[in-house]
């Protein structure tokens, strides 16, 4: 008896003895913090996507020595899609290295929420790319969350636009029906503002289909669209709801023709799962496309040649990885942006705000960098956060996915408008300054 | 040697019928007390405050408050996650609709709106009990769940239904700081605590007693089992509601329905069943245990040095953590305030054996 009520204090003793280890930082490095999910229902996702960041940050320090020689240091920290655990592990990172965290990609639009709040207190952007609040495109507002490439205002646009393409023309879209399947949370919920006015602008309606978290529970929605048999199903999914809607969409026979999903649902894990069920399924791009293209020459000859890879080599042509190496090249060259105005040495969060706000990146230097098939040119500016509006669709043919269109650009017409209601709306309720941020 | 009460002798009703009657207690909380107000402030990080401290003391006011209904009441919910939920949503709305209200009122009555929600879903207990109590409570926690990712009103109309909070301020002292954040939190947390512990020791905690250790024989000898139940039910979900706003506000800043969906309220029930039922002390050992744990056990890799990819950290976590739990449990079922109750008798006799 007095061994074991002994024994329950020891783990409680082990646990008190892990000293406190502050670890010791080289002074010329740039610290990067790392928010990843590979556990929980989300993970095949977030997987690759961690993966594709954590391979471009090591090929900078491996072929470049850095970013004019300040090596990039990242620490991973598991947020298993948990809006507490991504505070958490954001608040456990955010002072590390010699100038603090240079930017932070919470890849959860939920997290991003959150972090939203702290992230002017604390001045660390937010690279929200292709997620995030879609009004956080306006700058003066949000001058800490960068929306680079896309929001889910953009996406839906551009969505609507091509099925109005595929119609033959805007008009033809009135009364059809369209239906958009979404996981419960705000990121299943930021299209339908945008949606309900395109929905009034063109006549056609708008059904909703909301999915609980984690999304394996779809039975009764695809019944509910068997019945109401919409003319297109757009699919806002994220993890194991992606594979399950598709395979739901099989068992109710809804052509896989009429589903679009949007770029967080247009990816291998998504569709592997359904077999041959997923083919024809389309999916708006974030700019890019699956396979590999010229960077992978450098990423092979120096990180995976040298068993430094975080995947496995034939995976670093898929969809989520690939947009990972993007995201990463977005940021280094923020930081590189921000280093030519305040010194080639380790930046702090607010220079590295100004490098993204400064961010330009030109075809000429896409190509340099090895992503001139993937990405199309980008500029940055205090109004604009999100620095290009540009997609097109993809479609999975069973083994790849094959670009199906040209590329749309999205209606400011009808965009602006709503982003700049949307912004005031959130500056007069928190009672923030609005304007841009100017450092001297 | 150290925790005898001898020659403490009681000369009045008061001192014999204290919340400590020894005297090295008393000292002992009230010295607690003063460092947490005073010596925590000198040395406390910004992660010490917000990860660690601040969740576990909202996270404890849930606990009291569950373990009121559960642990000595015998009632058991599985719906603290909806009446947190019911709490945060109601302070929110509170401070959006009458912004000149003084934020410990908005609190007092976000708890107040839990209470009302708690009473209607504590009607069934009067029928029915144990594990369908247990399902009708989680009954209660997907509905409120659901109704605050429905009903746009609640959210007031935010297209991404996740609502956000602005600093609040205590009679025009902004509370922006975490350490402002801290001593706000620790002074509700002691006074509720306070409360509930004078609850527990008095008529009404033993009518709760009563009603757990066989609520027919507590009918016959003239308890109404539907006053006990009712008021358990009251007074748990006014801690609950008022844990949820605080953890709203203060903990969470932006929040979504999904911020107190199912998870969470296991996580209160599991807090007072390793921290110990029916004791107020319990929960708040219950509540440290289950927020400090996963995040040492998080960290413990790299600070023992041992390369481990996040992924397998994530998951030895949960296992180590399951593990922790089952140990516990095996070595004492009553939780760790029976083990500190244990050590304090041992500590009567010591150094002597018997």
């Amino acid at each position: 008896m007095k061994a074991r009520r002994l024994l329950a204090i020891a783990p409680a003793a082990l646990l008190a003895a892990a000293a406190y280890a502050a670890p010791s930082w080289a002074q010329n490095e740039q610290f990067i913090p790392h928010l990843v999910y590979r556990t929980g229902p989300y993970a095949p996702n977030g997987a690759p996507f961690a993966n594709g960041i954590a391979d471009y940050y090591k090929l900078i320090n491996e072929r470049d020595g850095g970013i004019n020689g300040v090596k990039i240091t990242f620490e991973e920290c598991d947020t298993g899609y948990a809006t507490d655990r991504g505070v958490e592990c954001y608040e456990r990172l955010k002072g590390k290295g010699p100038t603090g965290a240079s930017y932070v990609i919470p890849l959860s639009t939920g997290i991003t929420f959150a972090l939203t709040e702290k992230a002017p207190i604390d001045k660390i952007p937010i690279i929200s790319m292709g997620y995030g609040r879609s009004e956080s495109r306006d700058g003066s507002v949000f001058q800490w969350n960068f929306p680079l490439l896309g929001t889910y205002w953009t996406a839906a646009d551009i969505l609507v636009q091509h099925i109005g393409q595929r119609e033959g023309g805007l008009d033809k879209l009135k009364g059809k029906k369209i239906a958009l399947v979404y996981h419960d949370s705000p990121y299943g919920k930021e299209p339908i503002a945008l949606l309900q006015k395109r929905a009034q602008m063109h006549g056609f309606e708008l059904l909703l289909y909301p999915v609980t978290h984690p999304g394996v529970e779809q039975k009764a929605t695809w019944l509910q669209i068997r019945q109401n048999r919409p003319d297109y199903v757009l699919l806002w999914g994220w993890g194991v709801m992606n594979s399950t809607a598709i395979k739901e969409a099989v068992a109710v026979n809804y052509p896989r023709d009429k589903m679009y999903g949007v770029w967080w649902s247009g990816a291998e894990p998504d569709v592997r799962p359904a077999e041959d069920g997923a083919k024809g399924y389309h999916a708006i791009t974030l700019q890019h496309t699956a396979g590999q293209f010229k960077l992978h020459e450098d990423l092979k000859k120096y990180v995976y040649d040298k068993g430094q890879g975080s995947a496995k080599w034939e995976d670093t042509g898929e969809i989520l990885y690939v947009r990972g190496l993007i995201n990463a090249v977005l940021g280094v060259e923020a930081i590189r942006t921000a280093q030519e105005r305040f010194g080639k040495k380790p930046l702090t969060g607010e220079q590295v705000r100004w490098g993204l706000e400064n961010l330009d990146l030109s075809a000429d230097r896409l190509k340099q960098l090895g992503f001139d098939s993937e990405v199309k040119p980008i500029k940055v500016s205090c109004e604009d956060h999100e620095g290009a509006r540009t997609a097109r669709m993809q479609t999975w043919d069973g083994k790849n996915w094959k670009i199906s269109s040209d590329w749309y650009t999205g209606d400011d017409k009808v965009l602006l408008p709503m982003v700049k209601e949307a912004a005031a709306k959130y500056a007069a309720e928190k009672k923030i300054s609005v304007g841009c941020l100017m450092m001297n | 040697m150290l925790y005898r009460e001898v020659g403490q002798f009681k000369t009045s009703y008061q001192s014999d019928e204290a919340i400590f009657p020894i005297a090295q207690d008393r000292w002992f909380v009230i010295a607690l007390i003063l460092f947490a107000f005073l010596g925590v402030p000198l040395f406390a990080g910004q992660y010490l405050y917000t990860e660690l401290l601040i969740p576990v003391l909202i996270l404890s006011i849930a606990a009291i408050g569950l373990n009121i209904l559960t642990g000595y009441c015998g009632q058991l919910s599985l719906g603290s996650g909806g009446f947190m939920a019911v709490g945060a949503y109601a302070a929110y709305n509170l401070a959006l609709r009458l912004p000149e209200t003084n934020i410990v009122l908005v609190f007092l009555l976000a708890g107040l709106m839990a209470m009302l929600v708690g009473l209607l879903f504590g009607l069934p207990s009067l029928r029915i009990k144990g594990f369908y109590l247990a399902v009708a409570t989680l009954a209660a926690q997907f509905f409120l769940e659901w109704a605050f990712a429905r009903v746009k009103w609640f959210t007031n109309y935010a297209p991404s239904g996740s609502v956000a909070v602005g600093r609040i301020e205590l009679f025009g002292f902004p509370i922006d700081s975490p350490g402002k954040t801290y001593i706000f939190v620790l002074a509700f947390t002691i006074v509720l605590a306070l409360a509930a512990k004078n609850l527990v020791r008095g008529r009404i905690g033993r009518m709760w007693m009563a009603i757990r250790d066989m609520d027919i024989a507590a009918e016959i000898i003239g308890i109404r089992p539907l006053h006990a139940k009712l008021s358990a039910f009251a007074v748990s979900s006014f801690y609950i509601g008022v844990a949820g706003a605080l953890w709203g506000f203060l903990r969470l800043g932006s929040w979504e329905p999904l911020a107190f969906d199912v998870n969470r309220s296991f996580q209160v029930l599991f807090m007072i069943i390793i921290g110990g039922l029916g004791t107020i002390l319990g929960s708040f050992l219950g509540a440290a245990f289950i927020v400090l744990v996963p995040i040492f056990l998080n960290q413990l890799p790299s600070r023992l040095g041992v390369p481990l990819s996040t992924a397998a950290i994530s998951n030895i976590e949960f296992m180590l953590f399951g593990a922790t739990i089952i140990f516990f449990l095996i070595v004492e079922p009553r939780g760790l305030a029976r083990l500190w109750a244990i050590a304090k008798e041992k500590l009567r006799l010591w150094p002597f054996p018997y």
